[in-house]
């Protein structure tokens, strides 16, 4: 509707010094997310650490009890808001008790520690993130594009594919490239993935903790758009059983170490770290991966950690010129769609920088 | 269409000093809002700059030939300051059933929708950001918005506004958020429980603080006005909104109408205290006890009277 859009697309910046700031956090499923939105006085800031604190109810989010209900928020990110544009904002929160102590499902308070440990900062861990998803039609839960009590023609033509009997929701994934760019996320590529309504997004190079951050939000900005769209973003590991493939967050990692001369005998110091931790890492790498992970479809078995170079079927993948080079980074390809990556990316950070075997 | 639009979205500025002034008023029922256009000459600075005029009020349910006199403000001596949290529900055109429910059935359970985003959790959020920016356009101290607990129903905070202003801003803000419904084709609705069962209500609660409780020793300030409200419970209750009985069921985050409970951070009581209000020994109160129909002239005067006027 005309008026409606005009409303809506309003540039406030001339009839006021007043931003909205969108608040989002993390409920208490831990992938859940939320967010609510409050007029600030201007002018915008840059530092999280200036915007004040807002209080949510956590009983209608799995996060406290009804009588005690309060939950803290605590601004530490912002982003440019994409969808109210002018001098708006988005701002990722982490959660905490009114007592000051971060909720059990406050993840990135924990991650930011170690991120923060002298060692860890040292090494400069950098991030990319590849996150893939599935786009499902709304009323049904049927991924996008898919006939309605059927299936499309099997694997194959769909990766990276064009046309409207191959790609299914590339409007929604162009809108979302945008959309991140404008807001200051750091997304690096989008590309469409094995299975059809599948599709992929990577962002980084990302230092420590922003990596999360910029996952979380960017993960905000894909579930808005979609909302706009009516389809509904599923982050499920392995959405369709079958030979269809499962949806993963392979996480590129690299430290100052491994990018310089001499890196390639620190990435394998580090590969067979993880290799002792594989147990650990595998229960915090999201829930239902075990459907996922079968050492079919570009994957390696749950229960067996493998490493190569240039191998999709393994655990942890080298690329090619990172061995020739001698120095670069690795790929862990067993972190599932619905991970968090303030748990992934601190955990790989903890055991192949702190742990000692 | 776009020559339609073209016009609708004429700036006048360049072509006339004249303004067009909406005149809004609350008709017979005390919940609908009326409005009516008229040319003025100029731009006014001050609602006492403006006409007072006529309309129809057997039309309204009103008595007839009414008058209908523009509000003037005027700031209270005890600086009694409200914030309004307004909750709605959106219903789709021609069946009332809310926005994003499937026609004859109901979505899934409370839980994933407060404060929620996608297609299968957020019904109408262009509505809604829509009023958001045409209230900071307006003037109006609209200071945030939230998706609510039952899906299709949202929720817009007024505040801090001191006095009469609470009111007139409110009812505003409902002006232009029936107007907004009315471009997009959806109805909105204040009804305080318009879904039986297990399905959160709507409120309007009220956030209230006089200048004794914003001081020092606030604290106990507070809590001496909420004894007061305590005793006057029944006479609050019956001025907080048609239907309440229906919403006050002690669930839902609701205190049960006939009880009257406070407490610090319970979503549950009649009157909440935040925690950082009682940790800081001074702040404000929240009045969880009105209905989302709730005149907003009534309940702030009342609760002002009570706590400042009333000797018990």
């Amino acid at each position: 509707m005309s008026l409606l859009s005009d409303l809506i697309n309003l540039n406030l910046s001339d009839t006021t010094e007043k931003i909205i700031a969108e608040y989002i956090w993390i409920g208490g499923t831990g992938l859940d997310l939320r967010s609510k939105a409050r007029t600030l006085s201007g002018p915008v800031v840059n530092d999280p650490s200036k915007l004040p604190k807002w209080t949510y109810d956590g009983s209608s989010t799995g996060q406290a009890a009804g009588d005690d209900s309060e939950v803290v928020l605590h601004p530490q990110a912002i982003f440019k808001d994409p969808f109210r544009r002018g001098n708006n904002i988005l701002v990722m929160c982490d959660t905490y008790a009114p007592s000051g102590a971060p909720l059990a499902s406050n993840k990135r308070h924990a991650a930011a520690k170690i991120f923060s440990h002298p060692d860890v900062a040292a090494e400069e861990p950098w991030y990319g993130i590849e996150q893939e998803y599935t786009l499902l039609q709304k009323d049904t839960n049927w991924p996008l594009g898919w006939p309605t009590g059927g299936f499309p023609g099997p694997q194959g033509p769909y990766y990276c594919g064009n046309g409207a009997d191959k790609a299914f929701g590339r409007d929604i994934v162009d809108a979302h490239y945008k959309a991140c760019l404008y807001a200051g996320i750091n997304i690096s590529g989008v590309n469409a993935e094995v299975m059809p309504g599948q599709w992929e997004f990577q962002v980084g190079p990302a230092l420590g903790i922003s990596a999360g951050d910029e996952i979380w939000v960017a993960r905000y900005i894909l579930e808005r758009i979609t909302e706009v769209a009516g389809a509904v973003l599923s982050l499920d590991p392995k959405p369709i059983k079958g030979d269809w493939n499962g949806a993963g967050a392979h996480t590129n990692y690299s430290t100052k170490s491994m990018r310089n001369d001499g890196g390639y005998e620190v990435i394998k110091k580090a590969i067979a770290n993880l290799e002792k931790k594989h147990k650990e890492h595998i229960a915090a790498y999201g829930d239902g991966n075990e459907r996922r992970l079968t050492g079919k479809h570009e994957t390696a078995d749950i229960n067996t950690f493998l490493w190569g170079v240039a191998n999709r079927g393994a655990s942890v993948r080298v690329g090619r010129d990172t061995e020739k080079a001698g120095k670069g980074y690795f790929e862990d390809r067993r972190p599932a769609s619905n991970m968090d990556p303030y748990v992934v990316t601190s955990m790989i950070a903890e055991t192949t920088i702190l742990w000692k075997p």
